[in-house]
């Protein structure tokens, strides 16, 4: 035996806890990334799609020809094309792969085309001639509801209703505060379109490099409308630029690997941004009711809501949107009696979906209304209205489940309204002042006004499903060094999980050297990278994996070295005893023989909701922040310049700092999106803006400074205790910013985005 | 085998078996000789807006003509009591070469884009697309600015008010070209501001640019988006000056009381013609108007009052 080749101790580097820089950061900033529109194969072709002008019509009839007339066109498919199941869904297949009866959203797919050139194949897509039977659509989500409205769907129009009756339903206050409140169209605006490129195999099979949230619900849904063998069907995540749910249903892939399959050549699909916006869900539009009773002195008795989310036309996930609004419908507070109707609603309107904060985005802006509403009606104090009510551990949820681990609330709360306040605007810095470069104040008008909200939200699946991850870790020697290679299907959104996998393998496995291999179907699923979940269950599929190479590591290697040194433990790259100190490097052990281990991730076993009652330890683990909004208003004009925004948020471990500082200001700068600016407007089912031109999103001179507060309270059930990040501060950032705004105008603003004119008091609303 | 008739070019776009032609002359008289022979080519500038367009499909060329490449539109100079602004100047440059001139459209031209946008655009290309949202073009009116326009072999020059004629419509001929704006130095305070939802780079919901003369005691508004062209408000500026008159404001460099900035306001107001679109109501540009006019006006007066 070669002696013991025993290693530096040197400090580990890269490992949980540091703020490890990603590897797709620079290039993304440099313009260097290659994001999955970048793909290209030998000999592809290019896809197209026909899309429907109309909201809702019937198809009369399909005309190809002169589309296929068109030179360089390869094929034209429609849906009689479609081998296996002809529609498709995450939660309800009921969504045309291609649409073949009726129509029920503008933009609907109906027809593809593939041609050698990108611009042949979008010309030969308009010439494909559909005649229509235009119907009426129906857009409202509460005539949809109604009685004797048309069903748009065999099933109804109701997509799923939450009843959640919880204490005392005939409770009653001594002050009672009501109001309605609206939330609009806002879309994820990821960077890098939908795009991929689908490769057939020659032999029936089909690769396909594609940007997405979550590669075997791609699978499971490619297989059943290809009409193939999941083992036919392999997906490899292309270069992705965001996601923020939108990438969780499907887009191109269908249609890609059809066009694929049908030619027998490589095929690329890539939308541009205008059909990005008719290419992927939205987040749901929100109408809500609430009714908030309260005793004199503050305490909460009951609140009753009634929340409709406008579905549009496909299913997606409203139902599980649906289930978030009604179970995070009343906040982060002691509510003792509680009565919510949550509705998600079909209509001819976009479909909508999974977008960062998942319905408890909706209703955190309406509670928190309430909240400062009520405060206002009891002369209390907003902030010490919310710590008067404030969730703890084993407080109860209004669905019954009790709150295990760390909650908090007024912990988090104080903090925020703690943090010193940020300096008066420089009117000589018009780029300080609302309105920024246009010139529109040099402090005329201008009003400081500081508003706070709280939110939460679940981590994880919820209602019963086995949400798991998987992850293989293979241990060997290169070039005389250990090196790992972590294998999973987590995809990378750029929320960081890569490194993550690395710092997790550093830590466990002392080795320096980690590489993370693409993510694919030839390993088992990740789920999705969505419900601010990817951290925790890929993050412990790789942490069990790594603890089960390490296991045999040890087992090795006390097998190779006999007994005397006693129990073996890793320190960094070394074996180590307890009395020799080191023995041996992992190299040694593990000489050209590799270890490989691949786990799974269970997050702890969840329950449905009694449909009755809402009853039901449905969610695994809560995520808590708090945020403060201090804003400048221009009270003439209705602009508004928010000055800063401090939040505080317990993550339970920060495994990488500066990727949670990251989600926690880019959650900002989208809960300000949705405070300020975003909106898809929609009039008769028809999208009005449908680019970066009319739909508006910050610019850096929109963005404030961020004020964070991180708190690690460690959750007991979580490795490492972390807590999922990315949603948290989307959700409570909006009603803050909100509730700044009132504080400075005195206006009801009851619906976000909060336009110039709610400002100025030109909509009917008075102060 | 004779390939299909409708062949797809280089670029990808079906002509009819022509492909589209990029035309790069290096001199104005080489460029005006170009669109003389290909009237329907579209001329290149920055391409902020023109790119843009291509990128929709909103138009298909059958030839452009490359402009960046010639140094006569890129040079301005002064003459007389004017500056002649070649229609290739970018507004970085504007900015910063003639602000102290063109103080008016300096202050919009900072508000246009993004500093990568302003490194490229022109104020040609503003002209060329004749938006009622151009930002650059409220302070042309404003300051009395003149277009020059030339063809080969001959140029004319023309006020704004008749150059501008409707929605992306202006009075140029097929064989024209911009070829540069003739604008007088300020002869006293200039005032420029936009109204949008967004602190930066936002297309504008209502504009509004104020040019003060003070050795003719004139002033002059020009009000954009707000209306199929960029609007004068005639009634407001007799207004303003009688009032200043009046009250003897121009030779004691005095306040402007409040119902008169009010009121004056509300003339600006009266004199556009909004409409209700995507990116705003009728009912709030016209309140808007009132207030950046009233405001605007302000500031200018107080330069003029601190200008003794
Ligand atoms: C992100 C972004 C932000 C923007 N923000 C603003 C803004 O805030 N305010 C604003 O006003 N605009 C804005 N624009 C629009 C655009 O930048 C301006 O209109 C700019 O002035 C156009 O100049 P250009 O040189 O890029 O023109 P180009 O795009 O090259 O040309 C524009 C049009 O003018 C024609 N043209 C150009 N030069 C001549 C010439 N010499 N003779 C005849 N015709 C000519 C072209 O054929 C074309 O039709 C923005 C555009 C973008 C993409």
């Amino acid at each position: 035996m070669r002696a013991p080749t025993i290693q530096k101790r040197t400090e580990q580097r890269g490992g949980v806890g540091e703020s490890v820089q990603r590897p797709d950061g620079v290039p993304k900033t440099k313009g260097e990334f290659a994001y999955s529109s970048d793909l290209w194969a030998e000999n592809m072709l290019w896809g197209a799609t026909t899309r429907s002008p109309h909201p809702r019509a019937r198809i009369v009839s399909i005309d190809t020809r002169e589309a296929l007339a068109t030179p360089r066109v390869r094929t034209v498919l429609t849906h009689e094309d479609v081998p296996g199941r002809k529609s498709y869904g995450m939660e309800v297949p009921d969504q045309p792969v291609l649409a073949w009866d009726d129509v029920r959203y503008q933009g609907e797919a109906v027809a593809l085309v593939a041609a050698d050139h990108p611009e042949a194949a979008r010309r030969a897509a308009g010439r494909v001639k559909i005649e229509y039977e235009v119907l009426e659509p129906l857009v409202d989500p509460e005539t949809a509801l109604a009685d004797g409205a048309p069903a748009l769907h065999p099933s109804g129009n109701v997509i799923r209703h939450i009843r959640i009756r919880h204490g005392d339903q005939e409770a009653s206050a001594e002050v009672v505060v009501k109001g309605d409140y609206q939330v609009g169209m806002q879309d994820q605006a990821f960077l890098g379109p939908e795009s991929g490129l689908a490769i057939p195999d020659g032999e029936g099979g089909i690769d396909l490099y594609v940007s997405t949230q979550w590669l075997h619900i791609d699978l499971d849904q490619l297989a059943a409308s290809l009409d193939l063998p999941p083992s036919k069907v392999r997906i490899t995540l292309a270069g992705v630029g965001g996601a923020f749910g939108a990438r969780e249903d499907l887009s191109i892939q269908i249609h890609c690997c059809l066009l694929a399959l049908e030619t027998g050549r490589p095929v690329k699909m890539m939308y541009g941004r205008e059909e990005s916006f008719f290419g992927h869900v939205h987040r749901h539009p929100a109408r809500l009711h609430y009714e908030h009773g309260a005793m004199r002195d503050g305490r909460l008795v009951y609140v009753k809501a009634r929340i409709v989310l406008d579905g549009g036309a496909y299913a997606s996930s409203s139902t599980a949107v649906c289930a978030n609004a009604a179970c995070f419908s009343c906040g982060p507070y002691n509510v003792p009696n509680a009565t919510i109707d949550a509705y998600a609603v079909y209509t001819d309107n976009p479909p909508c979906g999974a977008m960062r904060g998942f319905g408890a985005v909706q209703t955190c802006f309406a509670y928190e209304s309430q909240m400062d509403r009520l405060a206002k009606a009891l002369d209390i104090d907003p902030v010490e209205l919310r710590r008067l009510n404030a969730m703890d551990t084993g407080a109860t949820m209004i669905t019954g489940q009790e709150v295990e681990g760390p909650a908090p609330v007024a912990e988090l709360l104080k903090r925020v309204r703690n943090a010193p306040l940020p300096p008066d605007g420089d009117a000589m810095d018009i780029r300080t002042l609302p309105g920024g470069v246009s010139n529109t104040t040099h402090g005329e008008g201008v009003k400081r006004g500081v508003g706070y909200a709280l939110g939460f939200k679940n981590i994880g699946y919820s209602e019963g499903f086995d949400d798991f991850s998987t992850a293989r870790v293979r241990l060997s020697v290169v070039a005389g060094e250990p090196q790992v290679e972590v294998h999973s299907a987590a995809s990378e959104v750029g929320q960081g999980v890569v490194t993550v996998q690395m710092q997790i393998a550093r830590t466990e496995l002392g080795v320096q050297q980690v590489v993370v291999l693409p993510a694919d179907t030839s390993i088992g699923s990740s789920g999705s990278s969505s419900a601010s979940r990817q951290t925790w269950m890929t993050g412990g599929a790789v942490k069990n994996a790594c603890e089960a190479v390490r296991a045999r590591l040890l087992q090795r290697a006390a097998q190779r070295l006999g007994k005397r040194h006693g129990k073996l433990t890793l320190d960094g790259a070394n074996i180590v005893s307890a009395g020799s100190g080191s023995v041996a490097s992992i190299s040694d052990i593990v000489g050209d023989d590799p270890i490989e281990e691949t786990k799974e991730y269970h997050h702890r076993k969840t329950f449905p909701l009694d449909p009755r009652t809402g009853q039901g330890n449905a969610h695994v683990a809560f995520a808590f922040a708090a945020h403060r909004a201090v804003v400048d208003v221009d009270l003439d004009l209705g602009l508004v310049r928010v000055v800063e925004m401090a939040t505080a948020q317990d993550v339970g471990k920060a495994l990488n700092p500066q990727a949670v500082e990251g989600q926690i200001e880019g959650g900002i700068a989208q809960g300000l999106g949705l405070a300020l600016m975003e909106e898809i407007q929609i009039s008769q089912g028809r999208i009005l803006n449908p680019s970066f031109t009319d739909y508006l999103i910050p610019t850096i001179l929109d963005m404030p400074p961020v004020r964070a507060d991180v708190l690690e309270l460690g959750d007991p059930h979580a490795p490492y205790g972390l807590k999922g990040v990315g949603e948290p501060p989307t959700i409570s950032s909006t009603p803050a910013i909100v509730a700044a705004l009132r504080d400075a105008t005195g206006r009801p603003l009851t619906r976000v985005p909060v336009r110039p004119d709610d400002i100025v008091g030109l909509d009917g609303q008075s102060g | 085998m004779a390939g299909p008739a409708n062949e797809v070019d280089g670029l990808g776009r079906c002509q009819g078996g022509k492909g589209l032609e990029f035309l790069q002359p290096t001199s104005l008289t080489e460029a005006l000789e170009l669109k003389a022979a290909h009237p329907g080519a579209v001329p290149l500038a920055g391409g902020t807006d023109l790119m843009v367009d291509l990128n929709f499909d909103r138009l298909r060329p059958e030839a452009m003509l490359d402009l960046t490449r010639i140094d006569e539109l890129k040079q301005w100079w002064p003459h007389d009591d004017l500056i002649r602004l070649g229609a290739g100047v970018s507004y970085t440059r504007l900015v910063s070469e003639i602000g102290e001139y063109l103080p008016g459209l300096a202050i919009a031209s900072r508000t246009i884009g993004s500093p990568q946008i302003r490194n490229r655009a022109t104020v040609g290309g503003n002209l060329g697309t004749s938006s009622p949202a151009g930002d650059a073009l409220p302070p042309l009116l404003a300051a009395g600015a003149e277009i020059e326009v030339a063809s080969a072999g001959s140029s004319r020059r023309m006020p704004f008010r008749d150059f501008m004629i409707g929605p992306k419509k202006n009075a140029l001929a097929p064989e024209e070209l911009i070829v540069a704006v003739h604008i007088p130095k300020a002869r006293g305070p200039q005032q420029f501001s936009k109204i949008g939802t967004r602190n930066a780079m936002v297309i504008s919901v209502a504009s509004f640019a104020l040019a003060i003369d003070a050795g003719t005691r004139a002033i002059s508004c020009a009000i954009g988006s707000a209306g199929p062209v960029i609007l004068e408000a005639p009634e407001a500026d007799e207004f303003i000056e009688s009032s200043l008159e009046e009250s003897g404001a121009w030779d004691a460099r005095s306040r402007i009381d409040n119902s008169v900035l009010q009121r004056f306001g509300e003339l600006v107001a009266q004199g556009a013609r909004p409409i209700t679109d995507v990116r705003g109501t009728k009912a709030y540009r016209q309140h808007a108007l009132a207030v950046i006019a009233a405001r605007t006006l302000t500031w200018a007066w107080d330069d003029y009052m601190a200008s003794a």
